[in-house]
């Protein structure tokens, strides 16, 4: 059987890892070469790189902080982050990333995912899903529960968040990145209802992001049909280590993969 | 001395990762699809590419069919890796009517009682006891076919590991200094970069004229 996945996650800006709450107010997180290292050695089965402010600022992703991870890391990296064409996704690659992970412009331009797969692959084609619960959700003649948010959380957009996921793997998406807005940076643990109806709406595998603090949070996100669990905070902020999380996942009886060596107790 | 190792440079395939891979090993890899230089160099990876019917359309028109049957089948070091391994075959339902290089008997098929498709992630390595490159343990695997266990592998020389998600499939086969892996050696962390390693010294051997 496939492992469950752990996948630290790298958001940077101008060559620094960044995290904030709900997107915004970004602070200094290090050095995404050197967190990467530690990271891969700590057991983590993935990365996760996405330049956050690449849409707002119209620009393309972070090549040189791609092809620098890579250098160094024997995992797979996903990257994302002002991904429009299929040349940026294919920059990407080139750079060393795996898979390329899109938003905004897949949601502009549907046609993007269908043609990043036939050039790539539907295992490079990622979707990158920010979903914010709608405040109208349960009421009266509402059957909308989430709706996408794009442009690094700046915008709403009223599209049904579980269709277009839907629509997405249709037209060639091969993993779902599945972003709960309202829980993003807060530590509140994931949106696990989110991530069941997007577990039954799919086939392809599906990665919880948004809200971890807690092995338990993982665990959750697990049984609700997610493949993989992203955190970002929780490892740059040394309140545990990818390690020690996936320790109590496996004492928990969820298959992780063992880390490969034994790690020191801090990230470097 | 590190071997002259040529990546066969297929236009789409991401190959920065596997690039990187041998780097760290130390062993600086050169790109190229000329058949005179993928003929003789001394190893030659043939990385994973999107589809399997683009795959051998672009090793056709680049001549490379014939070259890379010969390195097989004379047991010269060749690592063909993901949607490589499935193009040693015989063919793939991905692309019914094309024919794959032939040289490992077995056909590729769809995933079918996975759960969920692509097959991501790490999934645990089982070589057979003939296997001497691969070794047990855990590898990362990103691909939705399969090459079928076949019996004629063994009946033809090949050493099988398998894996198993929903069903049993070929997670590499071995025979020579020539292997092929479903999963992405580049890509599995230490065990990979082990793994990669031992490839490399088994071609070296056999530049050096050695029994492998």
């Amino acid at each position: 059987m496939v492992r469950l996945r752990v996948i630290p996650c790298l958001d940077v800006k101008d060559g620094r890892v960044v995290k904030g709450v709900r997107f915004q107010g970004l602070r200094d997180a290090g050095d995404p070469v050197e967190r990467a290292a530690a990271y891969e050695a700590s057991g983590a089965d993935e990365l996760c790189l996405l330049d956050v402010s690449a849409t707002r600022e119209g620009r393309a992703s972070a090549v040189e902080t791609v092809r620098a991870v890579r250098a160094v890391i024997g995992i797979p990296l996903t990257v994302g982050g002002g991904v429009r064409r299929l040349e940026d996704a294919a920059r990407l690659l080139d750079a060393g990333a795996d898979k390329v992970a899109v938003n905004t412009a897949a949601l502009e331009r549907p046609a993007l995912l269908a043609e990043i797969k036939e050039r790539l692959g539907a295992q490079c084609t990622v979707l990158s899903l920010d979903a914010a619960r709608r405040g109208d959700a349960g009421q009266p003649g509402s059957t909308l529960r989430w709706e996408v948010v794009v442009a690094g959380g700046t915008r709403r957009t009223g599209t049904d968040a579980i269709e277009w996921a839907r629509r997405a793997v249709d037209l060639g998406a091969g993993e779902i990145l599945a972003t709960s807005w309202d829980r993003d940076g807060t530590g509140e643990g994931y949106d696990v209802e989110l991530l069941r109806a997007l577990s039954e709406a799919v086939p392809v595998p599906l990665i919880a992001s948004g809200g971890a603090r807690t092995a338990l949070h993982m665990e959750t996100a697990l049984d609700a049909g997610a493949s993989a669990v992203l955190a970002a905070s929780i490892f740059h902020d040394g309140l545990t280590t990818v390690d020690l999380i996936k320790r109590e996942l496996a004492r928990s009886g969820r298959d992780v993969r063992p880390s490969p060596t034994p790690t020191p107790s801090t990230l470097g | 001395m590190s071997p002259d190792l040529v990546l066969v440079r297929t236009g789409v395939a991401n190959v920065a990762s596997v690039i990187a891979a041998f780097r760290r090993l130390g062993v600086e890899p050169r790109l190229s699809d000329d058949p005179v230089e993928i003929r003789r160099a001394d190893a030659v990876v043939l990385p994973g590419v999107g589809a399997f019917a683009a795959g051998m359309a672009r090793l056709q028109d680049a001549g490379l069919v014939a070259p890379l049957r010969a390195r097989v089948e004379r047991g010269e070091p060749t690592l063909a890796v993901c949607l490589g391994v499935q193009l040693l075959g015989l063919e793939s339902e991905e692309a019914p009517g094309v024919s794959g290089l032939g040289v490992a008997p077995a056909r590729t098929r769809r995933l079918v009682d996975a759960p969920r498709l692509p097959h991501f992630g790490w999934n645990q390595v089982e070589p057979d006891l003939t296997c001497r490159t691969v070794c047990p343990g855990e590898a990362y695997f990103a691909h939705s076919y399969r090459l079928d266990d076949d019996a004629s592998l063994a009946a033809e020389g090949w050493s099988v590991a398998r894996t198993r998600e929903g069903e049993d499939f070929v997670a590499a086969i071995e025979r020579g200094a020539v292997l092929g892996c479903q999963f992405h050696p580049e890509l599995s962390g230490a065990y990979g970069a082990a793994l990669m390693e031992r490839w490399l010294e088994r071609a070296a051997l056999a530049c050096a004229g050695g029994v492998v």
